[in-house]
């Protein structure tokens, strides 16, 4: 297994922003038993942008929803920062969400009645917060909607949805940015538009971002990529590129056939 | 395509449920209704037929003879020589003479027995030499009533008050107090002891003294001897009949009596019926609704029935067959509530100490088919367009999951007609004010400014629904996403919203009216009056001279009349009016009267004032002489001396009680009005009331008291509706719970995503709850105002016929319906919310 370093040109100052350890998951009981995730550690650094990549039933959404206090433990311990996640109560976990967690969902998720802005604002709506307007002022340059703000989500495009999508889970300034398949609804032109975005809050705003992926060009713009097989990480992958990313699923793939 | 469309209404059955619920709430209704009133007819006509045993022909007063020919008043005497004479007939095995009339029992305590006009008085027949028995009430314990002072008790009576044979009984006819000793306790078929009242049977010398005259009776029964028809006892009887008598044979009394009963509760039953329509009729909205929002959520499935070659009509009708389904599930589950509902509602009236005669529950094919029939043809109905609407998808729908929405050209057109049709509506409404035809221009136009609201509804449902954007803002991003919910499909919102609003229209229309009424009628009743105390019996029947005389008796009261009156013939009119006699002196103290002419002064002899309409209608002015002719058939002549403005209580034409009196078959005051030295006080009234003997049947009331009683008439009355069209809104509650079920159904992605970037549960559930109250208000809103706006106008139409009518807006009231328009709004979202709170966020945001 490769040593983890940080990688070059990112701003980590190596502090971790959540952490797997000995992470389980198991769905049913007796014989319809499924270990979704089995002993999974792992741990996501400040200021890093990380792909969880791996093959279906893999277990890296169920590894996601675990970490962002989407979904219950079976097992181990998930941390977003110092705090620990199992054994939080739905109202704790929620608050937790609200305040330090941001999501990008693969089919946008945004609320068809309310205008970009608005939706944008959603998680400081929710918290009864004020937004910070300098921030949000960089955010809004970052995904760069300009005059668009006031329309409502029907009226843009599919990419300037998730433009919308992921300014709305930079905004709250959360300490760690979920993604689920981010670029799984979108072209080609578009999704690199939207991976470009993550990478330049991470490089440029300093925000943490995690995201699930099967594919290896969106894993490519990541600094680093945790592969996931059968409820375990098998693989973590420094400095990726889509090149080194493919040839690597191609071994897997083929020692899977092998053996 | 049955197989598909069965398959769907299972799959859905939950989503079903409401619908469901709806259409059978109206049906149960329906067949509640008609089984009631079956059993109620049934069980009334069986115990008239069983009062009629003994009569199979009876000589009784003709109410049809025409007074123009025989003179004003009742018939001529059915005397003992009439009784004797048939008696003595051939085929008359027995004969005897009845006396009737209202008789109130006190019991032990001093209260009145019954509610006043179940309370009747009779004689105990026995026989012309007085030692026979009656068999109409053949005795049980002691011996018949014999001479004054003594009574009979119907067994029922006896009990429920605790009288025994030896007992005294205080029991009042026509005012005064009479102590009766209680000799015997009877049983009877009589109809009044089957409906829960009670009998009182006096020796027939009182009774006539009482009821009719010495020796008159008020009816004559006869029975057949063996082997004579009741024919036969008519064509016998035929010659011996007085002017204005008729005989009528049994059998023809029974089926007079069961027309009677079944026009009286046909009349219950239409009423009801109409209540159990406005429910069907919300109903309707919510079966629309439903399909709709059903053939929204399956859009792409129903694409992609026509993209594998499914035919329009095939789609139309499966969508029909579902709402076919859900009709006859509602209808036949309806009936058997309505069964239910019925069997409820006579243990209910048990409970109420309203009795119904015995009898069996009936439950006609009537009930059975028009429970069914009505609850498939409206669910089919309603869903017809939703059908309609299911066909015209596209096939290529299958493929994408945009949904076609209204073209802005449609919202103009749509604007444009529900404007044409309410604004129309509206001015039909207003002109049929003045029409004079009785209303139907304006439930024309009332009708038409419904359609029309309908029709906008959802443009409305924007600028209403903004309004209330500065309260839901104190809830935060939940108000807000609430609010924005409630408006981003107008149709469904208004849908819902139009079921409630129909309730509370009428609701508020009649609150309105009524209140409205109650006031005038009030002002009308005490401002005409200056009277401190106006008494009369309980139930309103005729109290004897003496009250007045025992009254007038009394040092503290200063003026006092009694007001009869007496049937009679004025001027060259064929029509029976009616006159009226007061104390001519003490009349003008009394009342306050607007005289257009003359006055009460010098109301004596031959002088009679005349209320100004009748005065019209007859030709008569100021110090014209007309001719009468009185009830005792002796003609006369009055002169108007004053022409006073007529109202609800006073009107027509009055005279002395000098000059009426000599008249009067039998002289009665229907009420006695007066005044005291003090004026009404707690006092007053107690000495008043003890001069009468402290007589139960006997009201002695002020104004207030007057007041009391026609608001008390009123609440009652409004209660009783509002208890009918609670179904209306409870039927509007499934629809709104449905509404929103649905809603957070198809918003469950939303939803997840919302808990998943941390709205709380409790966030969730406020902000299903405020769309549901922002909906049910939105129907409020439109209902009251609907309602307060039919009130007004139905009002300024009673104007015409109601001199004193003056609009009343019952502000509290309407704030209280509005109260409740937001807790129906609270109660439909407690399910929905809790659902949307609970949700599983992983499952709702999982892609499709």
């Amino acid at each position: 297994m490769s040593t983890f370093t940080a990688p070059a040109g990112a701003v980590s100052n190596g502090a971790v922003a959540a952490k797997a350890t000995d992470l389980t998951k198991v769905y049913g009981e007796g014989e319809t038993k499924v270990v979704a995730l089995d002993h999974v550690s792992v741990e996501f650094r400040q200021a890093e942008y990380t792909a969880i990549m791996g093959p279906s039933g893999s277990g890296k959404s169920t590894l996601m929803h675990c970490m962002a206090g989407l979904d219950t433990v079976s097992g181990g311990s998930a941390r977003i920062g110092e705090t620990e996640l199992t054994g939080l109560g739905d109202k704790k976990l929620t608050q937790l969400r609200r305040d330090r967690v941001g999501f990008i969902f693969q089919t946008f998720n945004l609320l068809p009645t309310l205008n970009a802005l608005e939706n944008i604002r959603l998680p400081m709506d929710i918290a009864g917060r004020k937004p910070d307007p300098e921030w949000l002022d960089r955010v809004m340059a970052t995904v760069g909607l300009g005059g668009r703000l006031k329309h409502r989500p029907a009226q843009l495009s599919g990419g300037q949805q998730q433009r919308v999508a992921v300014a709305r889970a930079l905004a709250s300034r959360p300490d760690i940015i979920f993604g689920d398949e981010p670029t799984g609804n979108l072209d080609s032109r578009a999704g690199a538009e939207v991976l470009g975005f993550l990478r330049n809050s991470v490089r440029e705003l300093g925000q943490t971002v995690v995201m699930v992926t099967h594919d290896p060009v969106a894993a490519g713009y990541a600094d680093r990529v945790v592969f996931l097989a059968d409820g375990r990480v098998v693989d973590d992958m420094p400095n990726p590129t889509a090149e080194s990313v493919l040839e690597h699923m191609k071994r897997y793939d083929a020692k899977g056939r092998t053996s | 395509m049955l197989k598909t469309a069965l398959r769907n209404v299972l799959a859905h059955k939950a989503r079903l449920l409401m619908t469901t619920l709806a259409v059978l709430l109206g049906v149960a209704f329906v067949s509640g209704t008609l089984v009631f009133t079956a059993t109620l007819s049934e069980a009334f006509q069986r115990s008239s037929e069983k009062g009629l045993t003994h009569v199979d022909l009876a000589v009784q007063p003709d109410d049809d003879t025409d007074a123009a020919e025989t003179g004003p008043g009742d018939a001529d005497d059915l005397g003992q020589d009439l009784l004797d004479a048939t008696a003595a007939l051939p085929g008359v095995a027995s004969a005897t003479g009845e006396v009737s009339g209202f008789a109130a029992l006190a019991d032990k305590d001093g209260d009145l027995v019954g509610a006043g006009w179940d309370t009747r008085g009779a004689n105990y027949y026995a026989g012309t030499d007085g030692t026979g028995t009656d068999a109409r009430h053949p005795l049980t314990e002691g011996r018949a009533p014999r001479a004054a002072g003594e009574i009979a008790l119907d067994s029922a009576t006896a009990e429920r008050t605790g009288y025994r044979i030896g007992d005294t009984a205080r029991v009042s006819v026509d005012g005064p107090v009479r102590e009766e000793t209680v000799t015997g306790i009877f049983t009877t078929e009589d109809g009044t002891v089957a409906a829960g009242g009670s009998l009182v049977l006096f020796d027939t010398a009182t009774a006539q003294e009482l009821f009719t005259a010495p020796g008159e009776y008020s009816r004559i029964t006869l029975q057949a001897a063996d082997g004579a028809t009741q024919q036969d006892l008519k064509d016998a009887v035929a010659p011996l009949l007085p002017e204005d008598a008729e005989a009528i044979t049994g059998q023809q009394l029974a089926a007079d009596q069961a027309e009677e009963i079944e026009q009286q509760t046909s009349g219950m039953r239409t009423a009801l019926l109409a209540f159990a329509g406005i429910s069907l009729f919300v109903g309707v909205f919510i079966i629309a609704n439903t399909f709709t929002m059903l053939v929204a959520q399956r859009t792409r499935e129903l694409a992609l029935l026509r993209a594998v070659g499914a035919s329009r009509r095939q789609v139309t009708r499966s969508v029909l067959i579902e709402a076919l389904v859900v009709g006859t599930v509602a209808g036949v589950t309806g009936f058997a509530a309505g069964i239910g509902i019925a069997a409820g509602l006579r243990s209910l009236m048990d409970a109420f100490d309203v009795t119904i005669p015995e009898g069996p529950l009936i439950v006609d094919g009537t009930a059975v088919l028009a429970s069914l029939i009505v609850g498939i043809v409206v669910t089919v109905l309603a869903a017809y367009l939703p059908a309609r609407r299911a066909a015209k998808i596209p096939p290529v729908a299958a493929m994408s999951s945009i949904h076609a929405a209204p073209t802005a050209r449609r919202m103009v057109v749509r604007t444009t007609i529900g404007a044409v049709v309410a604004l129309g509506g509206g001015a039909l409404v207003v002109a049929g004010i003045g029409s004079g035809d009785k209303g139907a221009t304006m439930g024309l136009g009332a009708a038409l400014l419904v359609i029309g609201v309908f029709i906008l509804t959802p443009l409305l449902s924007r600028p209403v629904i903004a309004a209330a954007a500065p309260l839901l803002r104190l809830f935060g991003v939940s108000g807000k996403l609430a609010r924005r919910n409630a408006v981003r499909n107008p149709r469904r919102t208004a849908a819902t919203a139009s079921a409630l609003m129909i309730g509370l229209t009428l609701i508020t229309g009649i609150t309105v009216i009524a209140d409205s009424m109650a006031k005038s009628i009030d002002k009308m009743a005490t401002e005409s009056l200056r009277s401190d105390y106006v008494v009369s019996m309980a139930n309103f029947s005729p109290l004897s001279p003496e009250v007045e005389e025992t009254l007038a008796a009394r040092p503290e009261v200063t003026d006092i009349t009694g007001l009869s009156m007496s049937p009679a013939l004025i001027a060259d009119d064929s029509d029976e009016r009616y006159l009226t006699g007061v104390n001519g002196a003490a009349i003008g103290e009394l009342t306050n009267l607007d005289f257009e002419a003359g006055s009460f002064e010098g109301l004596s002899g031959e002088n009679a004032v005349v209320d100004t309409d009748t005065a019209e209608d007859l030709g008569l002015g100021l110090g014209d002489t007309f001719p009468v002719r009185y009830e005792d058939g002796t003609a006369g002549s009055l002169t108007v001396s004053g022409l006073y403005e007529g109202n609800e209580m006073i009107r027509g034409v009055i005279l002395d009680d000098a000059a009426l009196d000599p008249h009067m078959e039998r002289v009665t005051d229907f009420q006695v009005m007066l005044r005291t030295a003090d004026g009404a006080s707690e006092e007053a009234r107690s000495a008043l009331e003890a001069a009468l003997g402290d007589n139960p049947a006997v009201l002695v009331q002020d104004k207030e008291d007057v007041s009391e009683d026609i608001a008390f008439m009123f609440t009652l009355l409004l209660n009783m509706l509002y208890a009918l069209l609670a179904m209306a809104v409870i039927v509007a509650v499934l629809g709104v719970i449905n509404t929103l079920a649905m809603s957070v159904f198809e918003r469950r992605q939303e939803i997840g995503m919302l808990r998943a970037i941390g709205l709380q549960r409790r966030g969730t559930k406020r902000m299903v709850r405020l769309e549901s109250v922002v909906i049910a208000l939105f129907g409020g809103v439109l209902g009251v105002g609907l309602g307060v706006f039919f009130g007004w106008a139905v009002g300024e139409m009673l104007r015409d016929y109601l001199t004193t009518y003056e609009l009343v807006l019952p502000w509290g009231r309407m704030a209280v319906f509005l109260g409740l328009a937001a807790l129906v709004g609270v109660l439909a979202a407690l399910w929905p919310a809790r659902r949307a709170a609970r949700m599983n966020m992983l499952e709702a945001i999982k892609t499709e």
